[in-house]
Parts: C-alpha cells; structure tokens; sequence
C-alpha cells in the first residue's frame, strides 16, 4: 500500500503569474506534474461511505479513480472515471468542486484543513489520457434507433456520447458554426482551452456520432419534423441558457453595455481577442462587470485581459458571491477589483447631444448606490437592501451586465405542446428528463435555468437512460 | 458547404449571389433572415433573405459592401464556397389577411422588399410600390418590383429617375388625398423607415417596419441586437425582425448601429487593401 499523505492542505495548483496571466489568454492552470497527482492522491483516506460520491452529480467512483493514481496507474484511473463521466478534462477544470465531491470530503471537514483536490486530480488524469492514449474511439455496432439531440453543449454531448456507447445512430444538431455550446461560447481559453473541448468532439465523432453545425432547430426542421420526417424515435432538447437578462435601468442601451453573453461571445467563439479578429470588441478603459457569478468572473478576467481596469459591482456581499471560490480567488489575484454590496442604479451617457456625433452614445459613468445585507429571502440568502442617500458615480466607459439569462422562446414557440414553465424552462421531469411529448426530452439549463455544466452533464445523462428505456420498451 | 451558384452585380455596391442552401430554402419566408461566414476566421453577419427557389433548394441574398466581411464575400465567385449560411432566423412577415398595401424600399432595402411585395401579390393583393434611391445610378430591381406590383412609383433623391424626393413624398399625397392602406411595409434604412413611420402615424395605418440591428449568433443568446419597442426591451432576432414601427425607439436604434463605425470603415479598407495586393 502506498504511504497515506498527512499534510492538513493541498498540494498547490502550479499556475501563471497572476501579472503574467492577466495580459495573456493561455490557460491559467498548469496542471499537476505525475509527482505532485500521486501524492495528493495519497491524502484521499478510502472513506467507507464515500461522501465524495454523493456530492457528484454523475457519482464518479471518486475513491476507486484516485486510488489508481496513488498507485501510479493514470490510466486505470481515467478508466475508473470514463464509466461516469464522458468529459472529464473539461469538468476538472470547470465544476465547483468546493460545493459537491470536495465540499463533502472528510479531509475538510476540520478547520484549517483542506479537502482532497478531487478537481485536480480529475483534470491530472484526463489530461493524462489525453496525451498519452494511443486507443481511438470507434463506433459500436448500430442496433438501428435513430435519436436527436439538440445543442452540442455539456448535456447534449453526454446524452449523445451516452446513447452511442449503447449503439443509437445519434445526431447533434448546433445552431452556431462550432460545436461544444457554453463550453466554447461561453467558458474563455484561459479557463478552458478550446483544443480541449475540440478534443471531445472529435471523440464523439469517432464513436460515430454525427455533428451539424449550423442547424437552428425550431427554425430550419421543427421537432415534430425530426420524429415524423427525418426517423428520429426520440429528441433530447439541451438548448441551453437563453437570452440574457437585463437591470431594466436607464441608460442599459449605450453603445458600450454588453451581455456577459455577447461579449464573452465576441472573445471567446469570434476570437475578437486576437488582434487580426474580424469581429470587433470593444476593450474599455474601466469596465464594470455587474454580478458575481461564474460568467461574470469570466467576462471580467477577458476584459482586463484586453487591457482595462475591472471593477466586479455585486449587489451582496463576499460570502454570497455565487461564482467559484477558485475563480474568485483567480480574479483578485489578476487584480480585478470587487465593489461589493453596490448596485447600478443608471448607465449615464457620453455629454453628447448630437445624435450623428460619433462620440455620442458611449458609456460615461454608472450611478450606483451602497447596500447593506437585511432579513433572509425564502432561500435563506440575506436580501439586499439600499442604503437611502449612499448613491455615488463610478467612472466607467464600459459596462457588462452578467445577471443570468431565461431561456430561448424559439423552441416553445415551434413546438406545438411543448408545456414550459413561467418563466420559460421546458417542463422537464428530473428523475427522466421527460418532457410533455412522448419521445421528446430535455436537459441542462434549457430545463433548469442557469446552472453548471456538470448538472447538465448530470441531465443528459439520466436522459440517456431515459430514451433507451422508452425505444427498447416500443 | 454552401456553394455560390450565380453572381450578379446590381450596382457599384449591390451584388446578388444565389446560394446553394436547401434546408434553408425549404423553409425561408420573406423577412426572415441568414447569417453567413464566408471562411473559417470569418465574422458571423445577417442578411435578410431576398428570394428562395424550395425546389432548387437556392436561397437568394442581395447585399451591399459596406465592411471587410462585405467586401470579402463581393470577391468571392461562382463555385466558391461560404463557410456557414444560417438560417432562416426569425419571424417571417405576416400577410394574412391583407387586401391593400404600400411597400415601401429604400436602397438596398429594395431587396428584402420584393419578396414581401410578391408574396402580398400572389395572396391577390392590391400593392402599391415606393421604391427609393439616391440616384439612377444606383436603382436595382425595378422590373421585379413593376412585376410585383399593381402600382409602382421610383422616387431618386436628385431627381435623376423617376421622380425627385424621398420615399415619404408620394407617401404623404396618398395619405392626404384619402387613400388608406390596411398596412405600409417600410424596409429601408432606419432614418427612412422612421420618417415613413412619421407620415404615417397621423392616418392611424398600421406600419411594419424590419429591423437590422448589429448581431453575433441570431439565434437568442447574446442580446446584441436589442432595441425599443413599445417603452420594452425586444431582441431582433427572435421577437423580429419585423415590429410595429409607430413603437420602435429609431433614435436608439440608429446610435446603436453605429457601434462598430470605426472598426467596419478600417476593417473594409485592410480588406480592400490586401485585394490590391493580390492584384499586384
């Protein structure tokens, strides 16, 4: 048995220097080196009831995959992982480890201690296989069941990945140019270099699964035409998170206010952070990035990667920031500063008053106002509440709103029957991922509103076992 | 890939190109809209559709170089190949039910306006055409818009073709005279189809007008194209592109549009720059 590591903390992730890295888009983390993975593993103490299961939404054999490493086996333990899990480079980099398999783990529970860097480890192995794997993927005998999936992000690649292992002739249909959905659009190279995921793909593609790009479902064949004209016996729907939303403030309209969404489009799918880009991004002087989770982290590293200063405006407080405890550190240390307990009252205008002026229409200013944490709302989270008279201006040019987004009508709206929520989700079942329609099933943020990638992995998942269950039960 | 199948050169600026595209041609109506790439490292733009062949499965769009990728895709010939052509986005133009119209083109906003026109002539309505241009030079489509019409007025700015004035002159003596509409379709640029909206309001005639704000996916995801309409925020791309013109914000809309002003003029003349180049 390999010697158990006592050391209360985790072996540190190697990474840029925070000066370095925030003029650069490569990656931030380095990954660990064979040495450092073997003995982080060894901290793992093979815990009979297995907490760190329970707390992963696709219950990885954590113990078993990590007991691979400690032995020096990285490719056994990437086999461990592969049963559950279709994206492991991109979840070890992306899951808020420190809420599900770390936040459980019996290394952390006493103060001062750290849990076992599952996340790290996870990324170590797949990285590893990644490299070093000579086996391609190739395709299972067919058993002639035709399934759609719609979107290529994180639940569309798993329910697909899944549904061929068991040998459906499977199609993913992607409205944008590339496949991979948030994944690409969304997460920056920095976090989660594009190869990566381009890898994924690929590997899908070699299982047999077909990938096309430009297809805007609902538009260019509807649902019911997929079932009745194309012989698909089941569609799964992960669409994904929809259009953005906005304060409804004045000002919001500026030539310079952007989504989280559109500008992380612009950088990350466009590439405008390369300067021979042919679409255009505008790189602020100050920017403010309204809200504190994970895509407005994201959307504020690229902007100061392209030059500006940062400020994160957040209505809450520190310990309610909902983004990743990593990324939160990431982007101090990258020198983005946090205005907490403020929120933007108005987007204030360049003093132009000729309309045809060029200059007119940009972001001068934000007005903001100061707050203070009072009763819990329902959710047990203390609610914001405005101090009278603390209004006040910042100097900004450029403001990015990253407040979540409700979900895109285009498939409600040419779907006759598809029942959806309130608010816009697709009535989804969660044990199944069923939706109104027989053969029609969903997953991911197109069902739940804003989530990880890791709960739509989870959702493709559970509806991959769902549509195998209802075609081979026809 | 989607093949170009046939170029045209409308006018100096303006050039057709038939796409081979049939999944969207099966299903395009008139007002919606594709967005292309011409290559791989290629921008994302819309264009509106200007025609379709089901059968053929060709798609048809007019469109005028204005920036880099524009310029790009007028150097592209027969046989070429764009990377992506998208399609078709948004809401189609609702016709249903309409007996008596006035289309209203100005520009290169002819093109999306002759579709509308003939799918409202078809429907057996009666259209009264209003088409616009600077000047001779640079009139296109004027035998399909006559085809498509019961009536058909060419106004020029200079006076050059047809009658001399804006859109909005012949508009106003109609309205002043008693005619009505049951609606006045205006496509065109934003400053045109807000003035069309100006004559119009005071008669009460319902006027749609489509919108062709700045986009990146089209598709509902990234809130670029948003604009103001009714006092509400909307999104072009899947609340539009068509909206009542007497609620749209133009004032907005034509600042927005103007974003990327510097970047598009700088973005054309490096393109231009890099075709003189091959030349040499």
């Amino acid at each position: 048995m390999p010697k158990f590591n006592m050391n209360p903390l985790k072996n540190p992730m190697p990474s840029q220097e925070p000066d370095v890295r925030n003029h650069n888009f490569k990656e931030v983390t380095l990954g660990y080196t064979a040495e450092m993975a073997i003995d982080e593993a060894k901290r793992c103490l093979n815990c009979k009831n297995k907490p760190c299961v329970a707390g992963c939404p696709v219950n990885i054999a954590i113990p078993e995959f990590i007991a691979k490493v400690a032995e020096g086996d990285f490719e056994g333990a990437y086999q461990v992982i592969a049963l559950s899990s279709s994206l492991p480079a991109v979840c070890g980099r992306v899951c808020p480890q420190e809420t599900q398999c770390e936040g459980k783990c019996t290394r952390g529970i006493k103060a001062g201690c750290e849990a076992v860097g599952i996340g790290r480890l996870e990324r170590f192995v797949a990285d590893y296989h990644n490299e070093h794997a000579t086996v391609q993927a190739t395709p299972v005998p067919s058993n002639g069941h035709k399934v759609a999936v719609i979107g290529s992000g994180p639940s569309g690649l798993t329910c697909a990945g899944d549904l061929a292992k068991l040998g459906y002739q499977v199609t993913v249909f992607e409205a944008l140019h590339l496949a991979g959905g948030v994944l690409v659009y969304g997460i920056p190279e920095f976090r989660l270099p594009k190869a990566i995921v381009q890898k994924e793909v690929d590997n899908l593609k070699a299982m047999g699964v077909e990938v096309l790009t430009d297809m805007v479902i609902g538009r260019v064949i509807t649902i019911q035409e997929l079932m009745d004209e194309h012989g698909f016996e089941a569609v799964f729907i992960g669409s994904g998170a929809g259009l953005p939303k906005f304060m409804n403030i004045p000002g919001e309209n500026l030539k310079t206010v952007f989504s989280a969404n559109e500008f992380l489009t612009r950088s990350n799918l466009m590439k405008a952070y390369k300067e021979d880009s042919t679409t255009p991004i505008y790189k602020g002087k100050v920017v403010a990035v309204v809200g504190g989770g994970n895509v407005a982290m994201d959307a504020a590293r690229t902007a100061k990667r392209l030059g500006a200063e940062v400020h994160i405006v957040y209505r809450r407080g520190e310990e309610e920031l909902p983004a990743r405890k990593e990324e939160i550190e990431h982007a101090k240390e990258e020198g983005i500063i946090f205005d907490l307990l403020t929120n933007p009252v108005e987007i204030l205008p360049t003093p132009v008053t000729d309309p045809r002026d060029p200059a007119y229409g940009f972001v001068a200013g934000m007005k903001c106002i100061r707050m203070q944490l009072g009763e819990p709302d329902a959710k047990g989270r203390r609610r914001p509440v405005e101090i009278e008279g603390s209004e006040f201006e910042m100097p900004v040019d450029a403001v990015i709103m990253s407040l979540g987004t409700s979900p895109n009508p285009l498939l409600k709206t040419t779907t006759p029957n598809l029942d959806t929520q309130p608010h816009g989700e697709i009535t989804t079942d969660p044990a199944t991922g069923k939706t109104s329609i027989p053969g029609v099933y969903c997953g991911g943020d197109a069902a739940t509103g804003a989530a990880t990638v890791i709960k739509a992995m989870g959702a493709g998942k559970i509806a991959a076992k769902s549509i195998d269950e209802y075609i081979q039960s026809k | 890939m989607f093949k170009i199948l046939r170029k045209e050169s409308l006018n100096a600026t303006v050039t057709l190109m038939d796409i081979d595209a049939p999944f969207v041609a099966k299903k395009a109506e008139p007002g919606q809209f594709i967005i292309l790439r011409t290559d791989a490292e290629g921008e994302r733009i819309p264009l509106t559709v200007a025609g379709y062949d089901r059968e053929k499965g060709i798609v048809t769009i007019i469109f005028q170089v204005v920036g880099g990728t524009t310029e790009r895709l007028n150097h592209m010939e027969v046989g070429d190949s764009l990377a992506d052509f998208v399609g078709p986005l948004g809401n189609p133009t609702e016709t249903q039910g309409l007996k008596k119209v006035c289309v209203v083109g100005g520009g290169v906003g002819c093109a999306i306006a002759l579709p509308v026109a003939k799918k409202m002539k078809e429907q057996g309505c009666d259209v009264t055409s209003i088409i616009g241009f600077r000047n001779k030079d640079i009139v296109i489509l004027e035998d399909e818009f006559k085809a498509a019409s019961t009536r058909m007025i060419m106004m020029t700015d200079d006076g050059s073709y047809g009658r001399q004035g804006n859109v909005t002159v012949p508009l106003k003596e109609m309205l002043e005279n008693g005619e009505t509409f049951d609606e006045v379709i205006a496509i065109g640029p934003l400053v045109m189809m807000k003035f069309v909206c100006l004559a119009t309001k005071p008669y009460n005639i319902k006027t749609v007008v489509s919108m062709n704000p700045i986009m990146i996916d089209g598709t509902g995801m990234c809130g670029c194209c948003r604009l103001t309409v009714g006092g509400k925020m909307k999104f072009a791309c899947v609340d539009g592109p068509d909206f009542n013109g007497h609620e749209v914000d133009f004032d907005e809309a034509m600042f927005r549009s103007r974003t990327y002003v510097d970047f598009e003029k700088k973005a054309r003349e490096e393109t231009c720059n890099l075709y003189k180049k091959e030349v040499k």
